[in-house]
């Protein structure tokens, strides 16, 4: 694995080692894309029945909402974008509800920027989502037998106990911008993308396959875990809430370490880590 | 210890390379691709095809929809779509509370029938409370009284070439350039031999309302909603949907929207 130890002007020792397979690269960069169609194309059909619900069926003579997105024309005769999560209203004008230019203002639930495709559209919206579910499932499914295969997931993805024994200290350090880069992932790392990778990602196919009619037919056991399929569905959304903050984090700590031996690392496996590090400092 | 202790400057120099990429992949930059017709929006709707035969294999041919308790029906069945046809002839059955129906069905059959309701009525008959799931996102829970398609269609003798049978309604919806048209659906044979699969003439103990497709809808409960013809005229057996409007095998297919509605 180790290669070429090279000098830093900074006076340093560091060494480039391989960090990511071919197989954790092609995944990692698959989901990307895809992830990216499913959030826009999800939110595309999300606007078709702006509100998610709790249980098996959608409250039209009862209330069992917990989210909805509306305009709503006000006494005064504007539109307002009202917001109702968990009974609270929210004015959310210009972003929800009611978004686009001032003078041709569109009565949507996300707006214009946010959807695939731009105006609405919710049968390309479906056909565009479906594609790369396809996709992203297939992904994950490669993913989980390379990994089995290469090692990844049992050595950088799985916790062990010492991993989980150091993480208010490796928490310490991600709060005081203290990136040590080692061969390998440190424990917040490893915890981050174990939840990410093997909880969130087939919760997503799960709850999405639990909202098929077929599939209710055909595995009842699945509204039964979630709680039926309005529930499914608010869980699904949930998810992709829970994903777009994982996203955030996850940039925010790439161009906090390094953005550009982060990215290299992604593109062409190769990661330079700290050599002193590699020599089996305490925290490993 | 060699320590990367953040550089402001760095990180807002990346931090803004990465945020000005973003409106380069812009929502409107891909309607374009994205038009009914276009080609990539053809190739992804493929995946359709492979959801078809993957759920076909993995549900089998007799799995029931789930069906519920009395208890669990909470709201009356939310009316969608059309809900008040205009249609002269539907008119004129309505006004005469449909006393002159007849359910025509024709096509690829030995025995051509045509059926008024309490011939529809004297046959066997099947009532289950199921889940309706529109493709918009919402559902709904309602009983359902009805014929079984299957013993309808095995009183008109289906002949073995037939591998469709398509639904003609009275309600024409007016849906923009395509202007007015009747609304149609059809399914394959599996799902009209399925024993959920039933031509609709209660809902909720009661006669089926004109809003929710008096007085003869389709129920196809392994599907979505818009499968569900409502206000049918006739059925047609048929070996190929190409005859059928624009050939997609439903008015909503007509429009974009998958003919396959099991997800």
């Amino acid at each position: 694995m180790a290669t070429a130890i090279d000098k830093q002007h900074d006076g340093a020792d560091r060494r480039t080692i391989r960090r990511h397979g071919l197989a954790t690269r092609i995944t990692h960069w698959t989901w990307a894309i895809a992830l990216y169609f499913l959030l826009l194309s999800g939110l595309q059909i999300f606007n078709a029945h702006p509100s998610l619900y709790i249980g098996e069926q959608s409250g039209f003579a009862f209330d069992n909402s917990v989210l909805s997105i509306r305009a709503v024309r006000g006494a005064d005769g504007e539109v307002q974008g009202v917001t109702t999560a968990f009974g609270r209203r929210m004015d959310t004008t210009g972003f929800l509800g009611v978004s686009g230019p001032e003078d041709s203002r569109a009565y949507r639930a996300f707006p214009a920027w946010l959807t695939v495709p731009s105006y609405q559209d919710l049968a390309t919206g479906r056909v565009v989502h479906f594609f790369f579910a396809w996709l992203f499932a297939a992904t994950f499914l490669s993913w989980l037998v390379a990994s089995l295969i290469n090692g990844h997931l049992l050595r950088d993805i799985l916790p062990t106990f010492s991993d989980i024994r150091g993480l208010p200290r490796s928490f310490a350090e991600h709060l005081r911008f203290r990136f040590r880069h080692r061969r390998s992932y440190n424990g917040l790392q490893k915890i981050s993308y174990a939840v990410v990778l093997l909880i969130f990602f087939p919760l997503m196919i799960l709850t999405g396959l639990t909202m098929s009619p077929a599939m209710n037919a055909g595995a009842p056991w699945l509204t039964e875990i979630f709680g039926g399929r309005q529930t499914a569905r608010t869980i699904h959304f949930l998810l992709m809430l829970l994903l777009i903050g994982f996203f955030a984090i996850h940039i925010f700590m790439v161009l906090a370490a390094g953005p550009i031996n982060e990215m290299r690392s992604m593109v062409t496996g190769r990661f330079r880590i700290d050599l002193e590090a590699t020599e089996g400092g305490p925290e490993r | 210890m060699s320590r990367m202790i953040i550089n402001r400057r760095r990180f807002l120099t990346g931090a803004g390379v990465v945020v000005s990429t973003i409106p380069l992949v812009g929502c409107d930059a891909l309607d374009g691709m994205l038009s009914d017709g276009a080609t990539v929006r053809e190739a992804m709707a493929k995946a359709n095809d492979l959801t078809y035969r993957v759920q076909r294999f993995l549900i089998g041919a007799h799995s029931l929809a789930e069906e519920f308790s009395e208890s669990e029906i909470r709201q009356g069945q939310r009316p969608n779509g059309s809900t008040d046809p205009t249609d002269a002839t539907y008119v004129a059955l309505r006004n005469a509370a449909f006393a002159d129906y007849r359910l025509e069905i024709a096509g690829l059959v030995d025995r051509p029938l045509s059926l008024s309701l309490d011939q529809l009525r004297n046959m066997p008959s099947r009532t289950q409370i199921t889940r309706h799931d529109c493709v918009e996102g919402w559902s709904c829970i309602a009983k359902w009284t009805g014929v079984p398609l299957a013993a309808v269609l095995d009183e008109a003798r289906v002949r073995p070439e037939a591998r469709y049978v398509v639904f003609r309604c009275f309600d024409t919806m007016n849906l923009g350039l395509s202007g007015e048209s009747a609304y149609y659906e059809s399914i394959d044979m599996l799902d009209a031999r399925h024993p959920q699969t039933i031509l609709a003439y209660g809902l909720n103990g009661g006669p089926l309302p004109v809003a929710n497709g008096a007085p003869l809808r389709l129920r196809v409960e392994r599907q979505l909603g818009y499968k569900m013809a409502k206000y049918l005229r006739s059925i047609e057996l048929a070996s190929d949907l190409a005859a059928y409007g624009q050939g997609n095998g439903g008015l909503w297919e007509d429009l974009g929207y998958d003919w396959y509605a099991g997800i």
